[in-house]
């Protein structure tokens, strides 16, 4: 108990994969302009990072460790994820068209989004068992749809703020996630 | 096999890649066909928001063919007999910033009026109506049905001798309901009341970017 506790915190706060190890960060600022699509890029992710932690350490407990291939983890990794997109993508297609087409591009960029492979790599790393893998992925997740629904919030508000010129649009964005990730990092120490 | 796969890790790593692979594709050869979808689900819902005057004034030959065309990519505000309201109402259910609408709106609701001492009978307005709202027969004199008029127009044009009106619906105690009010936007200057998130919606001076 408490160390599932221990994860999911180190997880969400401390090692934020967006604010503190700067993973993911294309969808952190390419879907944040709608908390609406926020949530359904996070709900997505989230859904996407727990099945693929999951799916790629058994695929490395069962397939490459037996037959000493570890040195194949990244590219057997990356066929793992891109199958669970595509799973997910079809899934949402069917469920809710109009997810479907908010999240357009962004769904199948899940693919590319690093923490998904960052986090399946850092469970071989860490020596993870089979919960603690889960349940890693499901944090990570966590981690990162609380930071882009708050990112996206923030940006919510300061479409209609009177933002000086020069800082308009992309600038005030960036400025805003350097000061999160900023903030973020008071987390450290606290497990 | 096993000793070829023990003796040569080259053949063991292609082997393990080939049989994943398979798997997978079985997975998700299994997920299109559990999860296919039928048609374009987003068109239906694009359909239903158009007015089903099926005038064509889109310049696409009905509703239906127009929600095809915007699911494409065409613009949203080609639609008259729908109004701004349409407009607004496709631009939300597609994330989209809402256009102004292309040509006259027609925020009176008419009906079409044929002055029947006038109309000679050439049943051209008849084949002109989408909606089959015309009665009459060739030399005899047309009318229209009230009810069923969609208030498009296309029986105007083709008149020879002009006798087709346009007459609003008189407002009668039946009809008749609250106005409803502007949106907040419009008192703000064009700012569209989506555009402000709640807790500014009491401060007028907050404009968007």
């Amino acid at each position: 108990m408490q160390e599932t506790l221990i994860i999911l915190i180190s997880t969400v706060l401390v090692n934020n994969f967006v604010l503190v190890q700067f993973l993911g960060l294309c969808p952190f600022m390419g879907v944040s302009n709608k908390l609406e699509t926020a949530i359904g890029m996070s709900s997505a992710t989230t859904f996407v990072l727990t099945l693929a932690s999951v799916s790629t350490y058994l695929v490395n407990v069962f397939v490459l460790m037996p037959l000493g291939l570890e040195y194949l983890q990244t590219i057997a990794f990356i066929l793992v994820i891109a199958v669970v997109v595509q799973f997910t993508k079809m899934f949402i297609e069917k469920s809710s068209p109009l997810l479907y087409r908010l999240l357009g591009v962004f769904l199948p960029l899940i693919t590319t989004n690093c923490a998904v492979l960052g986090v399946a790599l850092l469970n071989v790393t860490r020596e993870h068992n089979f919960l603690q893998a889960a349940l890693y992925g499901f944090g990570a997740a966590l981690g990162f749809s609380l930071a882009l629904v708050l990112f996206s919030a923030m940006r919510e508000r300061l479409a209609v703020a009177d933002v000086p010129v020069v800082f308009k649009g992309p600038a005030i964005a960036m400025i805003t996630a350097g000061l999160m990730s900023l903030a973020f990092m008071g987390f450290a120490g606290l497990v | 096999m096993v000793e070829l796969i023990a003796q040569n890790p080259l053949a063991a790593a292609l082997l393990a890649l080939v049989c994943l692979s398979l798997v997978f594709g079985a997975v998700l050869g299994f997920a299109a066909v559990r999860f296919r979808v039928e048609g374009d689900p987003i068109v239906d819902r694009i359909d239903a928001l158009l007015p089903q005057t099926q005038c064509g004034q889109c310049g696409y030959p009905g509703c239906r063919p127009y929600a095809e065309a915007i699911s494409g990519g065409d613009l949203i505000n080609k639609c008259p007999p729908g109004g701004q309201a349409t407009v607004k109402a496709l631009a939300e259910l597609l994330d989209v910033p809402e256009p102004e609408l292309d040509g006259e709106a027609d925020n009176v609701k008419s009906v079409a009026f044929i002055r029947e001492a006038e109309c000679i009978g050439c049943t051209k307005c008849i084949q002109a109506c989408p909606v089959d709202a015309i009665l009459g027969a060739a030399k005899q004199m047309h009318t229209v049905i009230a009810s069923e008029c969609t208030g498009c127009d296309l029986c105007v044009e083709p008149c020879p001798v002009d006798c087709i009106e346009m007459r609003p619906v008189p407002e009668t105690l039946s009809s008749w309901g609250w106005e409803i009010p502007a949106p907040i936007g419009d008192r703000l200057g064009g700012l569209r009341s989506r555009d402000i998130i709640a807790t500014d919606r009491d401060q007028p001076g907050s404009r968007a970017a």
